[in-house]
């Protein structure tokens, strides 16, 4: 299936274009969940796209599966009900850094915790898109925002490690400009057995790149292809080159830990058996 | 075979719930409702069914509304601050039309208040908490064996109206032992059944209606695949927000509640047959009341009791007949007036209308509100 | 011609052209993408991996089944 194909047929009909500006990287990152689910070939009945509030999670909206557009921040307690009461479901969270790390950052670190089995994909454009430029607890810290007009005082999640810390099994991430790589990842967060966190580095040019002076969509691409690294050469990179860097590709995985819902069908064996 | 058992009004909910079919719940600890957790967390795996205990109170109705989309009966039980917290996503199962059933033992307020002492202070709140219009549907038990039937009733209503259902206890109620006879088997209570479309998948719109008013909800994994946002929306479900896109998602909301008060709506009258003074009382306020009623009734004094089983939607036919039946009404509410206003608005004036708000942390005696009726009475 | 264009998806961000190795891409006057030397095309798939607006695809030779 070619990538036209495959928006045909897992976009709803009628529903393009979006509503993103234009350069948003929102549309790339979206673009490599369906190539992920394409790659699958995941029935659309077993997916459940689960999204939460502001510009990234419109994406469920878009697409033809079992979609809740929730609250937001709100996005994987919906996913982790959704999880439980019917685990032959996949299902992806589509999310960004506001929704899931400012609001939903609870809920996040829970559902790490638990290991339950969720894909959740992080659009990271570093910025709150929807109401126009604040800071979110991902911008990077002296990075303008409209509500940090003398720059962020604040650091930033570093989020790949919060989720490791928190019992993710499954830790990966990269760009919009990595977009074979992304889709590779989500492929393979879908595939793993228990929490997936794979965080998709994105631009927003208008309410970010604008305010920090980072040119137009093509040149926040090109920002994005010059300050990723690939684990691999990260690893071998010394702690002085990597200032102001970041690795991308699969950062953590573990295998063998109790995914949740298992764990929970263990449960109901012994209270059952205990009758 | 049945078995006759003292249980707590919280443990009844959770007898009702397991009857009713609930298969999901999802909560947080919180006094005077975490028995209802607790028992769950022990019965739901012997059915089959699922329990969570959530990081918090927003976590655990965002968990119950994901539960109910893959065709399941859910439940969360609170109180106090946790039903302020569940409010933001009480307001998205009215927007998305979820069913669900959220249990509220109040307690006093505001904030912490006093954890252990009943109160009726989030009357008001179980209507009118979430932001923007609304509508939903409120049941307040009495006894415990009504928290079992109401229990039962509150998935028939939110299933059929496709509408969170608050099941507004009170610490007096919840935590209130009393003899409760249950069959052995629940399987003769009728399950609550969601409507499902008739039409192909591909012919399927998510808000479409028939006369009901109310959307057919395949769950997810059906086969019938939709979208499901709390912004508003056409009969699609995709958002839209024209004028009259809006006007219709809140007038079909609305007239899907309002045109079914007769089905909805259960007051339950004692001893108003020949009463010329009536007591409203609901909840753990009308135990007292009833005895209150028995010990006028003994020295002459014609009262009766109107107790709202549906506290919400407001029960307006009947309290605009009962001013024309009685002389004056006495409302009598655990905390400092919030249904009387309501009680006020539909007598309009026909009948004096007065208030014995009880807010010290303790339910009233018979005799305290034997007192304020004959003071009522005496100034009619 | 390998390039299908959607003109009503795209919305002129430039990354396409920005991208394109053959300089094929560029935005027109009415803010969307043109191929405007389709000639040099090589097939090599940036714009569309690239583009946020499924607003461009490249149909390599034997793609169509």
């Amino acid at each position: 299936m070619n990538m036209e194909e495959m928006i045909n047929k897992y976009f709803r009909p009628g529903r393009l274009p979006h509503i993103w500006c234009p350069g948003c990287g929102n549309g790339v990152v979206t673009g490599c969940v369906v190539k992920a689910i394409a790659k699958l070939d995941l029935p659309k009945d077993d997916v459940a796209v689960i999204s939460g509030i502001g510009c990234s999670s419109r994406a469920s909206g878009y697409l033809d599966f079992n979609t809740v557009h929730s609250a937001h921040g709100r996005a994987i307690p919906f996913a982790t009900g959704v999880k439980l009461a019917d685990p032959k479901l996949n299902v992806i969270v589509l999310t960004g850094d506001g929704d899931a790390t400012a609001i939903g950052g609870n809920h996040f670190i829970h559902a790490c915790r638990r290991n339950i089995d969720l894909t959740v994909v992080v659009y990271n454009n570093s910025i709150y898109g929807m109401t126009g430029g604040q800071y979110s607890p991902m911008t990077p810290t002296g990075s303008k925002a409209t509500t940090a007009p003398y720059g962020m005082i604040e650091p930033d999640f570093n989020l790949t490690e919060l989720a490791r810390a928190a019992g993710a099994t499954f830790v990966a991430r990269a760009t919009t400009f990595h977009a074979q790589m992304l889709s590779d990842l989500i492929v393979k967060g879908i595939q793993h057995k228990g929490f997936s966190l794979i965080e998709a580095v994105s631009a927003c040019p208008i309410s970010f790149g604008r305010q920090n002076k980072m040119g137009g969509p093509a040149e926040m691409m090109m920002w994005q292809r010059d300050h990723a690294v690939p684990i691999a050469a990260w690893d071998k990179l010394p702690e002085e080159k990597k200032e102001g860097k970041f690795p991308i590709g699969v950062l953590y995985e573990v295998e063998g830990r109790k995914e949740y819902t298992e764990a929970y069908d263990e449960l109901i064996a012994m209270a059952q058996g205990g009758k | 075979m049945s078995r006759v058992l003292l249980l707590q009004g919280n443990q009844a909910v959770v007898e009702g719930a397991i009857a009713a079919g609930v298969k999901f719940f999802a909560g947080y600890p919180i006094t005077p409702s975490t028995e209802v957790a607790e028992s769950l967390a022990e019965k739901l795996p012997q059915v089959g069914g699922k329990f969570i205990q959530m990081e918090d109170e927003i976590a655990s109705m965002g968990a119950v509304i994901g539960a109910s989309l893959t065709g399941k009966k859910v439940m969360t039980a609170t109180s106090g601050p946790g039903f302020s917290l569940k409010q933001e996503l009480i307001g998205y199962a009215c927007a998305a039309e979820i069913p669900l059933v959220i249990v509220n033992v109040q307690r006093v307020g505001p904030s912490t208040g006093q954890p252990t002492s009943p109160s009726q202070g989030d009357l008001m709140q179980a209507r009118w908490g979430t932001h923007g219009d609304h509508w939903l549907i409120a049941l307040t038990p009495a006894s415990v064996p009504e928290c079992f039937e109401l229990t039962l009733r509150a998935y028939a209503l939110s299933e059929k109206y496709r509408v969170p259902v608050i099941l507004l206890m009170d610490e007096v109620i919840g935590h209130m032992r009393e003899k409760i006879e249950l069959p052995d088997d629940y399987s003769e209570f009728p399950q609550a059944e969601r409507k499902q479309p008739d039409c192909k998948p591909e012919d399927f719109k998510a808000y479409a209606t028939d006369e009901s008013l109310v959307p057919a909800m395949p769950a997810f994994g059906s086969g019938y695949r939709w979208h499901v946002t709390g912004l508003v929306h056409d009969e699609t479900g995709f958002p839209k927000g024209t004028p009259a896109a809006t006007l219709a998602a809140a007038n079909r909301q609305r007239a899907k509640i309002e045109n079914n008060l007769d089905d909805i709506v259960q007051v339950e009258n004692y001893r108003m047959e020949d009463a010329e003074f009536a007591v409203v009382a609901f909840g753990g306020g009308a135990r007292t009341a009833y005895e209150t009623v028995d010990m006028a009734r003994k020295e002459g004094l014609k009262v009766g009791l109107v107790r709202p089983v549906t506290i919400w939607p407001f029960a307006e036919a009947q309290m605009k007949e009962l001013a024309g039946k009685v002389k004056g009404i006495l409302v009598h509410e655990l905390n400092c007036g919030q249904y009387v206003h309501e009680v006020e608005r539909a007598v309009n004036g026909k009948v004096p209308v007065s208030l014995y708000a009880k807010y010290d942390n303790e339910p009233a005696t018979p005799a305290q509100l034997l007192e304020e009726v004959k003071k009522a009475m005496a100034a009619l | 011609m390998s390039l299908k264009i959607y003109t009503n998806r795209c919305k002129g961000c430039g990354i396409c052209a920005a991208f394109c190795p053959k300089k094929v891409l560029a935005v027109n006057e009415l803010e969307k993408i043109e191929a405007v030397a389709p000639e040099n095309c090589i097939q090599c798939g940036q714009c569309e991996l690239r583009c946020p607006d499924y607003a461009i695809f490249v149909h390599k030779e034997g793609d169509e089944k």
